[in-house]
C-alpha cells in the first residue's frame, strides 16, 4: 500500500512538472524589435561640411541666391524638388469617385482655415518656395525653390509672417547655407507641427512636444529612447517623400506603414498576430494622441465675427489655448484623446470646390475614409475627427471659399473687414464659382489618421479595452461579431432563465424531500422496523 | 448496507478530469463573453484554449476506451422502466421508495440516465467542440492572407457555442444535485471517487416495499 501511495505522489509531481513545462512560456525577448533599434541606433555622418564650401561664405542678397549656390553644386536636385507635392501643392492620382484628378493644399477645402486660394501670402509660410503670394507663381522657376526650409540645420531659419513664403529678414543667410544637412524634426515641424495657426491645431498626434520627448509619448522619436527623426521612417530618395496623410491625398500608394519596418505578424503571441489582419498596429499601439499639448477638436466658424467695443478680441482656456478669436471663431480642444475608430483601405473620398452638398446628409464629410468590415483591404484604424461648422452657399449648396487673408483692411478679407458677403464674394471670385449672395453654415467633419505618439508596448491596449460589453473602445463599429463585445441578447436570456428555473426546480424538489423525510421520520426507518400497524 | 465496485479507474479519472476541465472552460467561457471577470481577458483566453485542447485529448482517450472496452453498449438507450424512473424521481423519492433500478457494474445508468447521457456524449459535446474549433480557428481571409474559415459568420458559431455553454452549466447543476438521490446523498459522490457504491441493502428494501404494500 505505501509503496502504491509514494507511486502516486511521485506520478503526480511529474505530471505538474510536465504541465509547469508545456504551459510555461519563459518571456522572450523579441529579437526582430532589438535589431531595428541597433539598425536605428546609428547616427548618419555627413561626408560633407557646408562650411568648407566657398560659394556658401558669401553675404547673399536674397534667399534665391541661396538656392542658386545650391544648384550650383547638386545641379539636378531641383528637377525631383520640383516633382513634390510640397513644392507643387498637389498630387495627380485616383481619386475615389473622381478618376484621375489633382488634388493638393492648392485646391483642397479643410475646416480649419478651409483653403489657400485666395490667401497664399499668409498660407505660403508653408511652401517650400519663395513668392506665393497669389495663382501667378511660377512652378517652373527653380531660383524659387526653398532648399534651406527643409536642409537648415542651425534652426535659425524662419519663413516670414504672411511674407509669400520668404524667410524672415532677420535670418543670417550665410550661416544657414553653411549649416545645411539633412531634415531635422525641426524643419518638418516648422509646418507639420503648426500646422492649422498652432502647434498640434491639425494633426493631435504630431506637434513640438515631440522635439524632445519621452517613451511615454512617442517610442521611437524619444528622447530616451531611439530618437528617430521623421525622414527616418519619412524617407525621401531623390526627394519622394514617404508617407501621405488623408487630408491632402487619397490613394493606398507610397504610404509609410508601421510594417515596412515590424512586418505584418511582430508579436511573439500568434493570437496578437491574427489580430493584424483585421486590425491595423495603430489601433492597439496609440491608445491615446495629444498626450502633451491639446489639438483641435472642434471648430465653429458660425461664431466668428464677433467684436468688443469694435474691435476684435480672444479668449482663452485655462491651458493658454485660445477658446474664441473673432478672426476665426470658437473652438474646442483636448488633450490625452482616446481616438474614435474606423474602417479603413487606404483609399479615400474627398469634396472638391464646387461639390453639391447633400443638406439631407450632414455633417459633411469633406474626407471620407473608405472601407467597412466586409471589405478585404480594410482594417480598423484609429482617428482623429475634426468636427465643426463652416460658410457655405445656401442657394448653390456648395461649400465656399472665403478671403481670409489681406495686409489691410478694406481688402475683402474677413479677418481684417469681418464681413462674410464681401470675403464670400472675392473668395469665390478667385476659384471662379458664383456666389449667390446667401450663406449659412453646415455642420463638417475631417478625418485624420493617427500614427505618431506610438506608445511602448506595456501601455498599447489590452484585450478588455475592445472586447468588452458596456464601453468597448470599437463600440460604434457595427457589422461583425466579436467576442466580448457582442452577445445575443435573446439566447442569453433563455440561459439565464434555464440556469434559474434548473436551481428553482432543485429548491423545489430538494425542499419536498427534505419535507418528506422528516415526516417519514426517514432515519428511524433505516434503524428500525416500519411500523405496519400505523 | 453493501458495497458494489461500479466505477472503473479510467472511468473515474475520465468523470473527474472532464468534470474540472469543463467547469474550468465554463468560468473562463464566460469570462470571454464578458459575464464574469476573474483571470482577465487575455488569461481567459489562454486558459480557455489551452483546456479546449486538454478537453480534446480528454475525449480522444474516452471514446476510445468507450469502444475498446465495450462500455458504449451502457448507453444504447431503451425505454424499458423509462416512466418507473422517471415516476420515482417524481414521486417515490418522497416516499423513501426502492430505486427502480440496481446499479450494476455492467448496468450502472438508469434508463433517464442513459438518455441524458446519450444526448450530452452526440448532442451537447459535438455541438462544443465543432462550434469551440471553428470559434478557434475563425478568421476572414484578408489581406494577410492567413488561413481561414471565412464562410460562417462568427456570430453563428458563437451563438451554438454559447448555448452549448449554457446548456453544460444547466446540466452540471442538475447533475450535481441528482447525485444526493442515491442510498445516502453523497454515496453517489462517494462512489464516483472510490468506485464503490453503499447501496441499499435487499432487507431494507423488502421492508419498505412491505410497507409500501400496506399503505395500498
Amino acid at each position: 500500500m505505501k509503496k502504491r501511495n509514494l507511486l502516486i505522489i511521485v506520478l503526480i509531481n511529474f505530471s505538474v512538472i510536465v504541465l509547469i513545462n508545456l504551459l510555461h512560456k519563459p518571456e522572450q525577448p523579441n529579437l526582430a524589435l532589438e535589431e531595428l533599434k541597433v539598425a536605428y541606433a546609428k547616427e548618419d555622418i555627413s561626408s560633407v561640411d557646408h562650411t568648407k564650401f566657398e560659394i556658401l561664405q558669401q553675404d547673399f542678397e536674397s534667399p534665391q541666391a541661396v538656392t542658386e549656390a545650391c544648384i550650383s553644386c547638386h545641379t539636378e536636385r531641383h528637377e525631383e524638388v520640383m516633382e513634390s507635392s510640397h513644392w507643387n501643392w498637389e498630387r495627380v492620382s485616383y481619386v475615389h469617385g473622381r478618376g484621375i484628378k489633382a488634388l493638393g493644399k492648392k485646391n483642397v477645402i479643410n475646416n480649419f482655415c478651409i483653403s489657400s486660394q485666395s490667401n497664399e501670402q499668409a498660407c505660403a509660410s508653408c511652401h517650400i518656395g519663395f513668392g506665393m503670394s497669389d495663382d501667378t507663381f511660377d512652378f517652373e522657376n527653380a531660383r524659387n525653390v526653398d532648399c534651406m526650409v527643409c536642409h537648415d540645420n542651425s534652426e535659425e531659419y524662419l519663413k516670414g509672417s504672411a511674407a509669400a513664403g520668404y524667410p524672415d529678414r532677420t535670418v543670417n543667410l550665410s550661416k544657414v547655407a553653411q549649416s545645411v544637412g539633412n531634415p531635422m524634426k525641426s524643419n518638418c515641424g516648422t509646418c507639420h507641427f503648426y500646422s492649422g495657426g498652432g502647434n498640434n491645431v491639425k494633426h493631435g498626434d504630431l506637434e513640438e512636444a515631440l522635439l524632445a520627448t519621452t517613451r511615454e509619448v512617442d517610442v521611437h522619436m524619444a528622447a530616451n529612447g531611439i530618437d528617430m527623426t521623421c525622414i527616418d521612417c519619412h524617407t525621401a530618395e531623390n526627394h519622394e517623400m514617404q508617407g501621405r496623410l488623408y487630408s491632402v491625398s487619397s490613394e493606398n500608394t507610397n504610404r509609410a506603414t508601421c510594417e515596412d519596418c515590424h512586418s505584418n505578424t511582430p508579436h511573439l503571441e500568434d493570437l496578437l498576430n491574427t489580430h493584424t489582419a483585421k486590425i491595423a498596429c495603430q489601433t492597439c499601439h496609440i491608445p491615446e494622441y495629444a498626450k502633451e499639448n491639446a489639438t483641435k477638436m472642434a471648430w465653429e466658424w458660425s461664431e466668428a465675427g464677433k467684436l468688443k467695443d469694435g474691435v476684435p478680441y480672444h479668449e482663452e482656456d485655462s491651458m493658454g489655448n485660445h477658446t474664441y478669436l473673432s478672426i476665426k471663431g470658437k473652438f474646442v480642444w483636448a488633450n490625452n484623446v482616446k481616438p474614435e475608430y474606423v474602417w479603413f483601405n487606404g483609399h479615400a473620398k474627398h469634396y472638391f470646390m464646387g461639390d453639391t452638398i447633400d443638406i439631407d446628409n450632414l455633417p459633411l464629410k469633406i474626407n471620407e475614409l473608405l472601407g467597412s468590415h466586409e471589405d478585404m483591404q480594410s482594417k480598423i484604424y484609429p482617428v482623429k475627427i475634426h468636427r465643426g461648422d463652416q460658410i457655405y452657399d445656401k442657394q448653390y449648396k456648395y461649400l465656399i471659399q472665403p478671403k481670409l487673408y489681406a495686409a489691410q483692411e478694406g481688402d475683402s478679407a474677413f479677418w481684417k473687414d469681418f464681413n462674410w458677403h464681401t470675403a464670400a464674394a472675392a473668395g469665390m471670385k478667385r476659384v471662379n464659382l458664383p456666389y449667390s449672395g446667401e450663406y449659412d453654415f453646415i455642420e463638417t467633419e475631417m478625418y485624420w489618421p493617427l500614427n505618431h505618439m506610438v506608445s511602448p508596448a506595456e501601455e498599447s491596449l489590452q484585450c478588455a479595452d475592445c472586447h468588452n460589453s458596456t464601453d468597448s473602445r470599437l463600440a460604434s463599429l457595427a457589422g461583425f461579431y466579436m467576442p466580448g463585445r457582442d452577445r445575443d441578447m435573446v439566447l442569453d436570456g433563455i440561459g439565464k432563465w434555464l440556469i434559474i428555473l434548473t436551481v428553482l426546480g432543485i429548491v423545489i424538489h430538494g425542499g419536498v424531500r427534505i419535507y418528506f423525510d422528516f415526516k417519514n421520520k426517514k432515519y428511524k426507518v433505516l434503524n428500525t422496523e416500519p411500523d405496519v400497524n400505523d | 448496507m453493501k458495497k458494489v465496485y461500479i466505477y472503473k479507474k479510467f472511468e473515474r479519472f475520465w468523470h473527474w478530469s472532464q468534470s474540472a476541465l469543463i467547469i474550468f472552460l465554463a468560468i473562463t467561457g464566460f469570462e470571454v463573453h464578458d459575464s464574469i471577470h476573474i483571470f482577465g481577458y487575455e488569461a481567459a483566453v489562454f486558459f480557455h484554449r489551452t483546456a479546449s485542447y486538454l478537453l480534446l485529448g480528454l475525449i480522444a482517450f474516452a471514446i476510445f476506451w468507450h469502444i475498446t472496452t465495450g462500455e458504449w453498449k451502457q448507453y444504447v438507450p431503451t425505454t424499458k422502466k423509462l416512466k418507473d424512473q422517471m415516476k420515482y424521481y417524481t414521486s417515490g423519492i418522497f416516499r423513501q421508495a426502492p430505486h427502480p433500478e440496481k446499479k450494476t457494474q455492467l448496468k450502472k445508468l438508469n434508463p433517464l440516465q442513459v438518455w441524458v447521457y446519450l444526448g450530452f456524449k452526440i448532442l451537447i459535446i459535438p455541438v462544443m467542440v465543432v462550434s469551440g474549433i471553428l470559434y478557434m480557428y475563425h478568421k476572414t481571409l484578408d489581406a494577410n492572407d492567413v488561413v481561414i474559415i471565412s464562410d460562417m459568420s462568427l456570430k453563428a458559431i458563437a451563438i451554438w457555442h454559447t448555448f452549448g455553454a449554457w446548456l453544460l452549466v444547466a446540466f452540471i447543476i442538475m447533475h450535481v444535485y441528482m447525485t444526493t438521490t442515491g442510498h445516502t446523498p453523497i454515496s453517489n459522490i462517494k462512489a464516483m471517487i472510490t468506485g464503490y457504491e453503499e447501496q441499499e441493502d435487499e432487507t431494507v428494501t423488502k421492508k419498505i416495499e412491505l410497507k409500501e404494500k400496506t399503505y395500498s
